[in-house]
């Protein structure tokens, strides 16, 4: 009688048909929102419905195969991610020597990459929630970055993948810093835009735990005191063990070899880097040329279908190697992944030719290009919403 | 032990946020203590269905008593099932539990268990076992129920020359008896431990309606602290004799005069099955809302704690953030996207898209 035995056939009802009544934020079971996003207003509401039964269809054959060999692959990252930082970390205590302080760098930069991507990310939206592991647990999973798991947990996977892409009710549509719609009414401030944002990158880790307190709510009395203080306490707990890891006790062991200074710089910049590549792998996900935004009315009685609809034309992917991919932690297929939040990430490559090709046949965009396209495209929409003007 | 922790807090310092031992788990994976592990030593095959599977614990595992049983951790295709056996190694002695095949957890653990493999631990537990003071002592037991007075008798007989111990076994046929062996080696090397092998192929049940075969087998039982572990039927019958000659001997000796009252202790497995698994709908109960309320197989449990009441973790409401997880303690559900019937104690699911197949209950 095991949970993989059992398994029937995908019963393709909506879920929440039998529900007794609506409720705030449920998906609507049949019909259409009042208005249908542009790149999608050629489909009728059956279209729609068959185009999410066959979406569907595509998590169930991975939940179907899903097993010891996943399981394996998360492990053997954590193990890959874990030996790389005690290396890093042990290069740069000797870091007086010019390739020992290279060497613990690049290392330990890799390390907190794969940390913050393909293992922390992943684990936090509950992608290895099946294994029924304790440590690998989207729970208990805490990660290498400043703001707290759990904070990160509520502003990402309930409000951004809920809400993906509809201004003004997804914050991360700019991070309410950056001007990064032709909705968004422009500000003088906006003038700043490309400013604000080359500032960003290399601090994006604190950029993200600013964001995660969400202050904005809190000054329009939609969160709590209470809940505040809970916040500001757990993040402020967070940046001292943070702090005293990379900027403290690793410098202060290299002293002994006369190496704290180097070991302070090289923590330093492994941060930077990783900072600056997670915020151009998040930027690459949603801002680039062709993934569009959303009104209100746009998301108004959507249905599943119309919510995977919203997903696939709202996100874009990056093309490349393998490596790549892991490094961005498959956000790379970051469709797939607004699709099939809680998949496992080493199936998003698989499942990438069959949403591209139900794109096609739905006449539906699938955007996708090279790192330094679509970084540059994300860029040039930054220099571009600096200035006034709707239709860009 | 103090010390070592010290060590380690000040190492957290450096590894944060994980734990130091979360780095040497790198290379020994029984360095856990939040994850009890052990590591199996060796694999006996019992009979044809049975093996003993001996393990070498890690810190955080409090040694065995005699009949105590442990929850076992084990993971079939990347998935972790728990499941609970008695240990059959004597107190004292690096723990071992013998496994009989009779599911899909237990299988592979009789058929594809080496040594060298991790199985992940929950410290012994249960109050199956031996009386504080020195009685003469009747086992009965069928099939594998023979695993935690295994133990018992492991611990006692060979170490105390006034044991006293009666063990009356019931298996289906010789080849079918677990430890036959050692229990005939045992009964021969020590005078004071009687063993009947009842063979239930030849003779039929052991029979408890009367006392009739109980007074053949070991005339002064009613002397004897008692102790019961088998099958459930088994079970029951032994506890009804056991409740009415009670009754019986309160009657005629009423009083606190009786020096050693009539006592039957008993184990039972787990009944793994809750009732209704299966089924659509059932009661659902919120176990520290103390709250229950009958549902449909429908609606989602999220929406069922919300309509009573509860205060339920919720998230987007669409099965995709894991911000409603609750654990199960008991009772099964079904996945709202695929049908899929699941469910184990301690298990997380998420409400937001499960619905009650059968009662369920829930740790909020």
């Amino acid at each position: 009688m095991t949970a993989i035995s059992d398994r029937t056939a995908a019963n393709s009802t909506s879920i929440n048909g039998a529900a007794a009544k609506h409720r705030p934020g449920a998906l609507a079971s049949s019909g259409s929102p009042l208005v249908r996003p542009p790149a999608a207003a050629h489909l009728t509401d059956e279209q729609v419905a068959e185009m999410g039964r066959e979406l569907d269809a595509i998590r169930d054959d991975i939940l179907a195969k899903r097993g010891a060999s996943d399981a394996a692959y998360i492990r053997r990252v954590i193990k890959v991610q874990r030996g790389l930082e005690i290396s890093g970390r042990a290069a740069l205590l000797m870091g007086r020597n010019k390739a020992a302080w290279v060497t613990g760098t690049t290392l330990l930069s890799l390390a907190k990459i794969l940390e913050n991507m393909e293992i922390g990310h992943n684990i936090l939206h509950g992608q290895w929630d099946w294994m029924r592991d304790p440590d690998i647990h989207s729970t208990t999973w805490e990660w290498d970055f400043v703001t707290p798991a759990r904070s990160w947990q509520h502003t990402h996977n309930d409000l951004h993948h809920r809400w993906t892409n509809v201004v003004g009710r997804d914050n991360d549509v700019g991070y309410n810093l950056l001007r990064m719609d032709d909705e968004q009414p422009w500000k003088p401030h906006n003038l700043g835009n490309p400013l604000y944002n080359a500032i960003l990158a290399p601090i994006f880790e604190w950029g993200i735990a600013i964001y995660d307190l969400e202050l904005v709510e809190y000054q329009e009395g939609k969160k709590s005191k209470e809940a505040m203080k809970r916040d500001l306490k757990a993040l402020g707990r967070k940046v001292v063990t943070q702090f005293t890891k990379d900027y403290a006790a690793t410098p202060a062991v290299a002293m002994l070899t006369g190496s704290g200074k180097q070991a302070l710089y090289g923590t330093l910049t492994a941060n930077a880097v990783r900072n600056v590549w997670a915020h151009a792998v998040i930027f690459c996900g949603h801002f680039p040329e062709g993934a569009d935004t959303f009104t209100e009315e746009m998301v108004e009685g959507e249905t599943r279908g119309d919510w995977y609809v919203r997903q696939m034309i709202g996100s874009a992917n990056i093309s490349g190697s393998k490596f790549m991919h892991l490094m961005t932690g498959n956000l790379s297929h970051q469709i797939e992944h607004h699709l099939f939040p809680d998949l496992p990430s080493n199936r998003y490559g698989e499942v990438a030719p069959k949403v591209q090709e139900i794109c096609k046949r739905y006449g539906l965009p699938y955007t996708t290009g090279p790192i330094w396209k679509q970084v540059g495209s994300s860029w040039a929409k930054v220099f571009k919403l600096a200035l006034p003007g709707k239709k860009s | 032990m103090i010390r070592l922790r010290k060590l380690a807090r000040a190492a957290s310092v450096l590894t944060t946020p994980l734990a130091p031992e979360d780095v040497l788990a790198l290379f020994n994976p029984v360095f856990s203590a939040r994850q009890l592990r052990g590591v199996v030593t060796r694999v006996v095959p019992e009979t044809a269905d049975s093996a003993t599977i001996h393990f070498r614990p890690g810190r955080g595992w409090k040694a065995h008593k005699a009949g105590q049983w442990a929850r076992i951790g084990v993971e079939l295709d990347g998935v972790r099932h728990w499941r609970s056996y008695s240990l059959s190694a004597p107190a004292g002695q690096d723990p071992a539990i013998t496994v009989s095949d009779v599911g899909a957890v237990s299988g592979v653990l009789v058929r594809q268990t080496k040594p060298g493999d991790v199985l992940f631990l929950a410290p012994p537990q249960g109050d199956f076992v031996l009386p504080e003071h020195p009685r003469p002592l009747l086992m009965l037991t069928a099939g594998s129920g023979i695993t935690p007075v295994m133990s018992m008798v492991r611990t006692l007989v060979p170490h105390r020359p006034d044991a006293d111990v009666v063990l009356i076994h019931s298996a289906r046929t010789p080849q079918d008896s677990i430890f036959h062996e050692e229990l005939s080696e045992l009964a021969d090397q020590f005078p004071n431990f009687r063993v009947t092998h009842w063979y239930t192929g030849e003779r039929g049940r052991l029979d408890f309606g009367s006392t009739a075969q109980l007074e053949e087998l070991c005339p002064d039982w009613r002397q004897r602290a008692a102790y019961a572990c088998g099958p459930e039927g088994f079970l029951d019958d032994a506890e009804a004799l056991w409740s009415s000659e009670a009754a019986a001997h309160e009657k005629a000796a009423p009083g606190p005069f009786a020096a050693d009252p009539i006592s039957l202790i008993i184990e039972r497995f787990n009944t793994s099955l809750v009732g209704g698994a299966g089924h659509d709908g059932g009661l659902v109960t919120f176990e520290a809302s103390d709250r229950e309320v009958e549902a449909d197989g429908g609606t989602p449990l999220l929406d069922v704690g919300e309509d009573a009441g509860v205060l339920m973790p919720s998230g987007c409401r669409m099965g995709i953030c894991h911000s409603c997880l609750l654990p199960l303690r008991s009772g099964q559900v079904r996945d709202l996207r695929t049908g899929e019937v699941h469910g184990e104690p301690g298990q997380l699911i998420q409400t937001c898209v499960s619905a009650a197949a059968g009662p369920v209950n829930l740790d909020i």
